[in-house]
């Protein structure tokens, strides 16, 4: 049985702190589209093993939050750090940054011309220099633990929806990840896949993952959040741990957003 | 004295179709090279690389291919080099597929989504792995049709080749029919024979384009 545990990275305690440098440290971060302000002036400190779930109606720069944290999208003003790398600190710093942060996209964005062991198995080889046998275990671990190990020989658009993205979170985790970053990940979804997307994060929380999450799932933000983050028109405008957060919003901004969401 | 248009002169007429597919095979392969190079620099991030690179393929698609032709056989000869007639067009049909394959594959490069970019960069690949193994594979996919596509017209534009006295098939029908006076036999024949080449490759290019159109749709 090729039950051999764990590969690398043990799981740590899921306690908020810890030693070394934060997950993720933003100083006065600013982003722009154009004229457009994106971002304005973002500061924000992710512990490690800290779970966040990041709302706010669409366009207040929820997505674009997160997307700056493996510099998909590049910031104009502030500093941002990553695992205790400085990220606005030129090329070499993004490579190192994006290898220890795991993404998982609205859109999937699995590889259609790649098998799903192709999928998860190409990073860490390409990147890690990791050699294909210890890969393809690898990928198969982490398959299981999302629980399609059967689909490991299929292409993308052979899955569902909701395997798809159980097939981009094993992708991600394939890199051992020090923090995963998950932009709407059940947003393109069925809703009767939603749930099998949600349980298998649910347990990446339990094992400990620091996790951001944008994400209107508000059963998944109460359930394994530490703080929920509000974000309207580029400014984080709220930010609560989830039982004050939905049960006593402070702002008129979040409580005006909480009532027009059902939860 | 008028020779009859015999099975000799059909024998001379199928013969010279070799260097027809000499020359396509020797442009299709350079512009193949070439235009892995001129779509790479058209969508570098240098500015400078990029304007080159457009530069060459506006002056390629705005001018006739029998000008670029004469451009570089008589180019060259500038030079007090005297060139081969099968080297100037080889050189100046690669230049030109180099051209129109560098614009197509711009364009499958360019089709392929984003998505898959952002994905690769947030996996930690680097520039070179991200083409190599995500990018280009895929907008292959996307390229295989209007690339044999090309390939067809590129067999009918080596007939230019004729005007510089390069003896392929259009210029042996030339010579013969100077023999026997039979211009529509000759030509009927040559005709017949760039279809025998191009026809069964554009009904390759037509099952592949249903074939990719169809995983597309899956």
């Amino acid at each position: 049985m090729p039950s051999s545990g764990e590969p690398a990275s043990a799981p740590s305690a899921p306690q908020a702190g810890g030693d070394g440098p934060p997950a993720v440290r933003m100083e006065g971060v600013g982003k722009w589209f154009g004229s457009f302000q994106a971002l304005k002036d973002i500061d924000l400190e992710v512990a490690r093993g800290e779970r966040i779930v990041i709302c706010g109606p669409s366009g207040s720069g929820k997505s674009t939050l997160i997307r700056c944290m493996n510099r998909l999208e590049p910031v104009q003003q502030g500093r941002i750090f990553v695992d205790g790398i400085e990220l606005t600190a030129g090329r070499k710093n993004v490579e190192k940054v994006r290898r220890e942060v795991g993404m998982v996209f609205q859109q999937f964005n699995l590889f259609p011309h790649m098998t799903v062991l192709e999928n998860c198995s190409i990073a860490p080889r390409k990147v890690r220099g990791v050699d294909r046998a210890e890969a393809e275990r690898r990928a198969r671990h982490y398959l299981e633990r999302v629980r399609i190990p059967e689909q490991a020989e299929k292409y993308p658009a052979e899955l569902s929806g909701g395997q798809q993205q159980r097939v981009a979170i094993a992708r991600a985790l394939c890199m051992n990840p020090k923090l995963m970053l998950f932009d709407e990940p059940t947003s393109a979804l069925d809703p009767e896949m939603v749930k099998e997307v949600l349980d298998t994060m649910i347990d990446l929380a339990q094992e400990g993952m620091t996790m951001l999450v944008v994400t209107h799932e508000m059963s998944f933000a109460r359930k394994v959040a530490d703080r929920v983050i509000f974000m309207d028109r580029g400014e984080i405008v709220e930010t609560a741990p989830p039982d004050a957060f939905f049960d006593a919003p402070k702002h008129k901004r979040t409580s005006a957003f909480l009532g027009q969401i059902s939860h | 004295m008028i020779r009859e248009f015999g099975p000799d002169e059909v024998v001379f007429i199928l013969m010279a179709a070799r260097w027809t597919l000499v020359l396509s095979a020797i442009a299709f392969a350079g512009g193949s090279v070439g235009g892995l190079l001129v779509a790479m620099a058209r969508i570098s991030p240098s500015r400078w690389l990029a304007g080159a690179a457009m530069v060459f393929i506006r002056f390629f698609q705005g001018t006739p291919p029998l000008m670029q032709l004469f451009l570089v056989f008589f180019g060259i000869t500038i030079f007090g080099v005297d060139v081969a007639p099968l080297t100037a067009a080889a050189i100046a049909l690669t230049l030109h597929a180099s051209a129109f394959l560098g614009e197509i594959w711009r364009g499958c490069i360019q089709a392929v989504p984003s998505g898959q970019t952002e994905a690769s960069w947030a996996l930690g690949l680097r520039y070179g792995m991200r083409m190599r193994h995500i990018v280009l594979p895929q907008a292959a996919r996307i390229a295989v049709a209007p690339t044999v596509g090309f390939a067809v017209q590129l067999i009918k534009v080596t007939s230019l080749a004729s005007i510089i006295g390069f003896v392929e098939l259009t210029r042996a029908g030339q010579i013969i029919n100077n023999a026997t006076y039979e211009p529509f036999m000759v030509f009927g024949l040559v005709a017949l024979v760039y279809f025998a080449i191009c026809w069964p490759l554009s009904l390759v290019a037509r099952r592949m384009e249903r074939r990719f159109a169809r995983i597309a749709a899956r």
